[in-house]
């Protein structure tokens, strides 16, 4: 912006917060410096009217409020001003410690956007009079960062207005494109999701943010739909990725200084001839077989009868699937779900 | 990253800076220009610069009552005159919520201290944001566990202690006790890691939390040499090397997921339910646990070492149930 622009804005802003009439363009003309044109001549007239919509357009982009309006029922042109009490930043009072944890909160943005808007915000709050220590530090980071959806999505859920994006899960090539009324946008174990009313399944939904491919576009008008009361974001995503119970013990040989990660979970070692005896719970049969079979020749299962037949039947698949790749080349289809929902407990 | 509304609006940077500059020294009379540009971000001649033109800027009429007006006294300014715009502009939508957001965040940390100075902290931003913060539709939630070990740890990174760990190696399967001098705890992705000097290798190392068995602080206090510099864990914490092995392997949709919990450094669509995936693998050993586990429909494709120790493990793992109980 040139020095002339920023200076006739800044005349603009100072003159609309001073006044408590509305201003019409022509007054605005006749009073702040910068917008003299002969008004005769309809070129130069149209070149104001452009700059004028420009500066305008510029102050609202920084947020400053302008009001439109007339100063009386005679009036027929608008006229601008700017309330104070909407454009000036309230009184803040913080304490110290509230000064530190809003200092460390501004830095820890990773996403350059928002890491913007945090130290902008800081530095109005610093103009506001509080004074920020910007070396204090508590002891623990948290790397706060968004995936690239976010910004939209938080803005539709905001506006309520409805979505479209494309969205890929990993066991899908190709993207599908999904509708939604985002409600809002939750961040739960490290990943962040957006809940909402999908359109298309006529259903709640929850969609992880890494997973959208592309840009999220908005569809039809802000306003467009209610989010249920109260609702409890976090739960929406919470539910499908709640901590897992260990109900079922198992009883495994382990060879002595193996299967370490094992180790960590047991409940009981007995060392014995020919391994260690050890008992561990478990969730689900199929889940922990996998587990164990990771384990290789270092473990192998005792019982329940369950757990030795399901890691018994994927050994013996494996084998045969390797078996059948060296004589012929060609993989094997096999089980179902991820493994290690034990070693992320 | 696309963020069109965050990040188009450099051009009126320096207008908002402006605006907060008047009140900005306001409150400090008599601040080194020096101090008052460090703080704002901008240097001492930029700084000069903006006041050289609020100088002429003021209230209609424009004369020389009218006109901010500020006294220099040396390297000091105070503003003797503010024209009205005593305030700072009232915080946009986008930093009320980068700064609320963070706020959530800092507070939702498993055991960090001040907690309840981080929840008056929010509520006075969120109050002094008024409608740019009200109904933020953003929810943070964090695991609340392992929040003891954060705060030992966290209180041996302020104390500057030496930590004896007792502490699992998930790529070795090994468990090993090592003397670490912590330098910070970071919280990403869903996990806490304490990033230390660690004395039995000579490097910085990340511990994630609930793979520390157990934790004693020593007497003697904490030392990390020079040479141990943070990690930037902005872009994730496990950032493959190039210098690991390079393991290939051939798998179905129902292994796909794979894909997206490990950082890949290739994926190649074979056929409609068949991929060719590569990944660095810090260790053998971890690779062949994890395809063992993974099961029947993954194929190691390379490399040959590995394609070997799966046949290998896997027929004495099933050879050992043989001899147990013949079928």
């Amino acid at each position: 912006m040139s020095r002339n622009r920023t200076e006739r804005l800044v005349n603009l802003v100072i003159c609309l917060l001073s006044t408590r009439r509305f201003l019409t363009a022509a007054q605005i003309v006749a009073t702040v410096p910068g917008y003299e044109h002969n008004a005769e001549d309809p070129r130069e007239h149209e070149a104001f009217q452009r700059k004028f919509e420009r500066d305008k357009a510029e102050l609202r982009d920084l947020g400053v409020p302008l009001e439109t309006g007339t100063a009386s029922v005679f009036d027929t042109e608008p006229g601008y001003r700017i309330a104070r009490r909407d454009y000036a930043l309230p009184d803040v009072h913080l304490e110290p410690d509230e000064t530190a944890a809003v200092g460390i909160a501004a830095r820890l943005w990773q996403h350059a956007g928002l890491a913007a808007a945090a130290t902008s915000g800081l530095l109005k709050l610093r103009a506001a009079g509080v004074d920020v220590d910007v070396h204090a530090t508590l002891g623990v980071e948290p790397v706060v960062t968004v995936d690239p959806a976010f910004p939209a999505l938080q803005t539709a859920a905001r506006e309520r207005q409805e979505v479209r994006f494309d969205y890929r899960t990993p066991e899908d090539d190709a993207a599908q494109t999904r509708r939604l009324q985002p409600w809002g946008v939750v961040s739960w174990r490290g990943r962040w999701y957006v809940v909402g009313h999908d359109l298309d399944r006529e259903a709640t939904r929850s969609f992880r943010l890494s997973r959208v491919v592309g840009a999220v576009t908005t569809v039809g008008q802000p306003g467009a739909f209610q989010s249920p009361p109260d609702t409890d974001l976090i739960s929406h995503v919470a539910r499908w990725s709640g901590p897992v119970e260990h109900p079922n013990r198992a009883t495994l040989l382990v060879r002595p200084g193996r299967a370490a990660g094992m180790r960590r979970w047991a409940e009981e070692v007995v060392p014995g001839p020919d391994g260690d005896r050890m008992v561990i719970s478990y969730s689900e049969p199929d889940a922990f077989a996998r587990w164990v079979v990771g384990y290789g020749a270092d473990v192998v299962v005792l019982g329940p009868d369950d757990v030795r037949k399901a890691t018994i039947a994927r050994l013996r698949d494996l084998v045969d699937a390797l078996d059948s790749v060296a004589t012929e080349g060609a993989a094997a289809e096999g089980a179902t779900a991820p493994v290690g929902a034990r070693t992320q407990p | 990253m696309s963020a069109p509304t965050t990040e188009s609006r450099s051009g009126g940077e320096r207008l908002g800076r402006l605006l907060n500059l008047v009140p900005y020294l306001l409150a400090r009379p008599g601040i080194l220009v020096t101090e008052a540009a460090a703080d704002l971000g901008v240097s001492d001649r930029q700084l000069r610069e903006d006041l050289e033109l609020l100088w002429v800027c003021g209230l209609p009429g424009y004369g020389p009552g009218d006109l901010i007006d500020m006294a220099f006294d040396g390297d000091r300014v105070t503003i003797t005159y503010d024209a009205g715009i005593d305030r700072p502009l009232r915080l946009t939508q986008d930093e009320a919520l980068a700064l609320v957001v963070a706020l959530r965040m800092l507070a939702q940390v498993p055991g960090v201290q001040n907690r309840e100075a981080i929840e008056r902290a929010l509520a006075k931003i969120e109050s002094a944001a008024g409608d740019a913060a009200a109904g933020l539709p953003v929810a943070v939630r964090m695991p609340g566990a392992g929040a003891e070990r954060v705060a030992e740890l966290q209180g041996a990174v302020q104390r500057r202690r030496a930590l004896q760990l007792t502490y699992y190696t998930a790529t070795r399967d090994e468990v090993t006790e090592r003397v670490v001098d912590p330098m910070r705890v970071v919280v990403a992705g869903g996990f806490a890691y304490l990033e230390a000097w660690c004395r039995r290798v000579e490097a910085v190392r990340l511990f994630r939390v609930d793979r520390i068995d157990s934790c004693v602080e020593l007497e003697e206090p904490a030392a990390p040499p020079p040479e141990a510099q943070q990690h930037d864990v902005s872009e994730g914490i496990f950032k493959p090397s190039e210098e690991l092995p390079l393991v290939t392997l051939r798998i179905g949709r129902w292994a796909r997921w794979i894909t997206e919990y490990y950082p890949c450094e290739r994926v190649i669509e074979e056929s409609p339910d068949r991929w060719l995936v590569s990944l660095r693998a810090s260790d053998l050993d971890w690779a062949r646990r994890m395809v063992l586990g993974l099961g029947p429909g993954v194929t190691v494709i390379a490399p040959q070492a590995l394609v070997e120790s799966v046949r290998v493990e896997a027929g004495q793992a099933l050879a050992a149930y043989g001899r147990m109980e013949p079928t």
